[in-house]
C-alpha cells in the first residue's frame, strides 16, 4: 500500500489533536503537510517554529524538526533557525494574536528583512487558547470574552500590514476552500523571501458561539457569501467590498534581495577586506 | 592574533567568544554594552559568522537560541533595560536547555539610570530574573583579562551542560583598558557540545538518567527533534498531566548543575585562610578590596578576600568554611547590598554581617573599605 501523506508528515502517536470539533486548525495543518509534501523539501531539513497558542499546537504533530517557542517570538527564533543554516525550510506557524499582537514588532521586521521564512498566520478573529478574547483582527463590533458589548477596536488587516512592511509574497487563503490554501503556502515555501500567508480560520467553539454563528458547518458556510476571490474583487466597486474578505495572492515579488543571500555577499565583501 | 595586547573589556568578551567559537551574534545596542556588538559585526562575517542586530532584545535573544538548534555557537550582550527584555526568552533557552552566552553589562539604577557608570544591580536578577524556577550559572570577571578567559569558560559551560550561561562585567571593566595575554589557541581549552550517534529513532534529545546531558542534535541533520518551552519528558514533548514526570524534568535543571559543582564553581581566595575579617566582593570593586586588605594586613588586622567567580550557583561550601572562622563578614559591592543578603545565610548571631555597599555609579575606593575595615577590627 502506497504511503499516505498524512503518514510521512505526522507523528501518530501525538494524536488526537487538542483542538475542539470544527476548529478550523486541522485544515490548516493538512494545507501545510499536503504544501510541504509537493515543495519536495527533505522533512529532515524543515524546521516548523511555532509561538503559543491552540493554532502553535500543531507543530506538535507534525514529524520535522519542531520548535514551539513563546507567545508571539516565532518569527525571532525562526530568524536565527534560518540564519544559521539557510539551507533548511523554515515555516512558522502562528496565531492572529501570536503575529500580529504580542509579535507584531518581530512580525513587521521580519516582513522587512525580506528573509526567507514561510509564515502561516491562523487567523480565527479571537485569542483561542485564552478562551475568546478579543485580537489585533477580531472585526469591529464583533463579541468576544473581553468586548462583551462588540469590538471597539478597529482591526488589522494582516497582508496589507505584512505588504506594507516589506514581504515580498502576501496571499489568503481560507479553510473553506482547503486546495486553495494549500496552494498559496506551497508557492509561500517555494518563494525566495518573506512569505505571509493569512490562513482564515474558524474558532467555532469561541468565536463562533459568542457571535451567533452557527455551528461548524454553518460557519464554514458563510464564507461563500464572504469571500471573495481577489480577481472578482478587483472588479467590483469598493461599497460592494464592504464586510468581504478578499482572498488571493496579493504580492509576489522578486524585486528584493532575500536577506541569507544578501548576507552571503556580506561575508564575502568582509572576507576581501 | 596571540600574544600581549591591550584591550577593553568589551572587546576582550568579543575576542574571548570567538577564541570560544562564536558564530552568531545577535543584539541591540545599548550603552555599556554596544562595543560588543560592534566589534562582532566587524569581526564575524569575517571569519563567515553571523552579525544580525536584531528589532529589541526580546528578539536578539531569541535569534540566538534560534541559532544554537541550528548548531551555532551564539552569543548576545545588553545591559539592565535589555536583560530586563531577555528574561522572557531567558526561560525558554533554560527549560529547552540550549546553550547560549548573555553577556549584561551592568550599568546604574532601574529604569534608565545612569547609562554611562558601573554598578552591580543585576546580581539579583541574573539569579532570580526570570518567571519559574531553575538554577543558572552567572559568571563575574574582575579584570579585563579575565573577561576574556570568562567569556570563554562561559562557552564552555554552555556547551557542556546544554544552558544559557551568564556574564555580569560592568560599564567600567567594559571601557577601560587593560593588558590581556592572549593565548594561542592551541592552549585554550575549547568545548563543544556533544552530538548524537544513534540511529535518529532512538534518540532521546532530553534524556536526564542520573542528570547526564543528553546530546544535542542540530536541525537538519538527521534528528527530527523537538523543542518545546513546555514541560517535557526525555523526547521533548509536553508532559503537563504527571507529577513525577513535571518533578524529574525540572529537578534535572538542578541536578544537572548540583551533581557538576566542582567543574562549574570557581573563586579565589585572597588571604583568606587565617581572616577575622572575611570580605565577600565579585567583580571588578573587589581589587580595590584586595589594596584594602593589604593596608590592613600591614597594620596586622587579619582580613581576606572570597571571590566568587562563578556567582550562581554560590560557591557556598568553601564561603561558609571561611566564614565559620571569621568573627565579621563584610560585603563589598556597588548596589543597595546584594551579596549581604547571600552571606547573611551564613553569618551565625554571634558573628558581625557588615556590608559596605557604595550605589553611586563610582568604583568603592580601597580607602572607604580600608576605613571599614578599621571601623570593625
Ligand atoms: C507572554 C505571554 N502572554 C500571554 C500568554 C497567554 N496566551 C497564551 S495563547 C494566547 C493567545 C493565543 O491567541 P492566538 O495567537 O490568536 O492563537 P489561537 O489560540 O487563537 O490559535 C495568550 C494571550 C502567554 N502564554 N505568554
Amino acid at each position: 500500500m502506497k504511503e499516505h501523506v498524512f503518514d510521512r508528515y505526522l507523528r501518530p502517536e501525538k494524536l488526537k489533536t487538542m483542538w475542539c470539533p470544527g476548529c478550523g486548525n486541522g485544515i490548516v495543518l493538512q494545507a501545510i503537510i499536503r504544501a510541504l509534501d509537493e515543495s519536495g523539501a527533505d522533512p529532515d531539513k524543515v524546521v516548523v517554529v511555532s509561538g503559543v497558542g491552540c493554532s502553535s499546537r500543531a507543530v506538535n504533530y507534525l514529524n520535522t524538526c519542531g520548535l514551539h517557542t513563546n507567545h508571539g517570538r516565532p518569527i525571532a527564533y525562526a530568524t536565527g533557525v534560518k540564519m544559521a543554516n539557510p539551507a533548511l525550510t523554515v515555516v512558522v506557524i502562528t496565531g492572529d494574536g501570536d503575529c500580529t499582537s504580542i509579535g507584531g514588532n518581530h512580525f513587521i521586521h521580519g516582513c522587512r528583512r525580506n528573509i526567507d521564512l514561510t509564515v502561516v498566520v491562523v487567523n480565527n478573529d479571537n485569542y483561542g487558547m485564552t478562551g475568546g478574547q478579543y485580537s489585533p483582527t477580531t472585526p469591529l463590533d464583533a463579541m468576544t470574552k473581553t468586548s462583551v458589548y462588540g469590538s471597539y477596536e478597529p482591526p488589522f488587516d494582516v497582508c496589507e500590514l505584512a505588504a506594507g512592511a516589506g514581504a515580498t509574497y502576501v496571499a489568503r487563503g481560507l479553510t473553506y476552500y482547503p486546495v486553495q490554501l494549500k496552494n498559496v503556502i506551497l508557492n509561500g515555501i517555494r518563494h525566495k523571501g518573506f512569505s505571509v500567508i493569512d490562513a482564515m480560520s474558524d474558532c467555532t467553539s469561541l468565536y463562533g458561539r459568542l457571535n451567533r454563528l452557527g455551528d461548524a458547518p454553518t460557519m464554514m458556510k458563510r464564507w461563500e457569501e464572504k469571500a471573495v476571490p481577489l480577481a472578482k474583487a478587483r472588479t467590483l466597486p469598493p461599497e460592494a467590498l464592504a464586510g468581504k474578505i478578499v482572498y488571493g495572492e496579493f504580492v509576489r515579488s522578486d524585486a528584493r534581495r532575500e536577506y541569507t543571500e544578501k548576507y552571503a555577499e556580506v561575508i564575502r565583501r568582509a572576507q576581501e577586506v | 592574533m596571540q600574544g600581549d595586547r591591550i584591550l577593553t573589556g568589551n572587546e576582550a568578551c568579543t575576542l574571548g567568544a570567538l577564541a570560544a567559537g562564536m558564530n552568531f551574534f545577535a543584539g541591540y545596542p545599548i550603552t555599556p554594552a554596544t562595543e560588543i556588538a560592534e566589534l562582532s559585526s566587524e569581526l564575524l562575517p569575517k571569519r563567515g559568522g553571523t552579525y544580525m542586530q536584531m528589532e529589541d532584545e526580546l528578539a536578539s535573544i531569541a535569534a540566538v537560541i534560534g541559532a544554537s538548534t541550528a548548531g551555532a555557537k551564539a552569543m548576545t550582550a545588553t545591559s539592565g533595560p535589555g536583560f530586563s527584555l531577555m528574561q522572557e526568552n531567558l526561560s525558554y533557552g533554560m527549560i529547552a536547555e540550549i546553550p547560549c552566552v548573555l553577556i549584561d553589562v551592568m550599568r546604574q539604577g532601574p529604569c534608565q539610570g545612569v547609562a554611562t557608570v558601573p554598578a552591580q544591580g543585576d546580581f539579583m536578577q541574573s539569579r532570580w530574573g526570570t518567571h519559574g524556577d531553575h538554577p543558572v550559572i552567572v559568571l563575574v570577571p574582575n579584570s579585563v583579562s579575565e573577561a576574556y578567559t570568562e567569556t570563554i569558560r562561559a562557552f564552555n559551560l554552555s556547551e557542556a551542560y546544554r544552558t544559557p550561561v551568564i556574564v555580569l562585567s560592568d560599564a567600567t571593566l567594559a571601557h577601560m583598558s587593560e593588558k590581556v595575554r592572549i593565548p594561542d589557541v592551541s592552549e585554550l581549552t575549547i568545548v563543544n557540545r556533544k552530538k548524537p550517534t544513534c540511529d535518529p529513532k532512538d534518540y532521546l534529545p532530553f534524556s536526564n538518567e542520573n542528570h547526564q546531558i543528553a546530546p544535542m542534535a542540530s536541525f537538519g541533520d538527521g534528528y527530527r527533534w523537538f523543542v518545546s518551552g513546555i514541560v517535557h519528558d526525555d523526547t521533548g514533548f509536553p508532559v503537563t498531566n504527571r507529577p513525577e514526570a513535571i518533578r524529574d524534568s525540572l529537578d534535572h535543571l538542578l541536578g544537572k548543575l548540583r551533581d557538576h559543582l566542582a567543574d562549574i564553581e570557581s573563586y579565589e581566595e585572597y588571604r583568606a585562610e587565617d581572616a577575622e575579617i572575611l570580605i565577600l566582593s565579585a567583580g571588578l570593586v573587589s581589587r580595590s578590596a584586595k589594596s584594602a586588605i593589604d593596608r590592613a594586613r600591614a597594620r596586622g588586622v587579619r582580613v581576606g578576600l572570597f571571590r566568587p567567580v562563578t556567582l550562581w550557583p554560590f560557591p557556598e561550601a568553601r564561603f561558609s568554611a571561611l566564614c565559620a572562622r571569621a568573627k565579621t563578614v563584610m560585603t563589598v559591592e556597588m548596589n543597595g547590598g546584594q551579596l549581604a543578603e547571600v552571606a547573611a545565610k551564613y553569618v551565625d548571631r554571634d558573628q558581625t554581617l557588615r556590608p559596605v555597599t557604595q550605589n553611586d555609579g563610582t568604583i568603592i575606593r580601597a580607602e572607604t573599605i580600608f576605613d571599614a575595615i578599621l571601623e570593625v577590627c
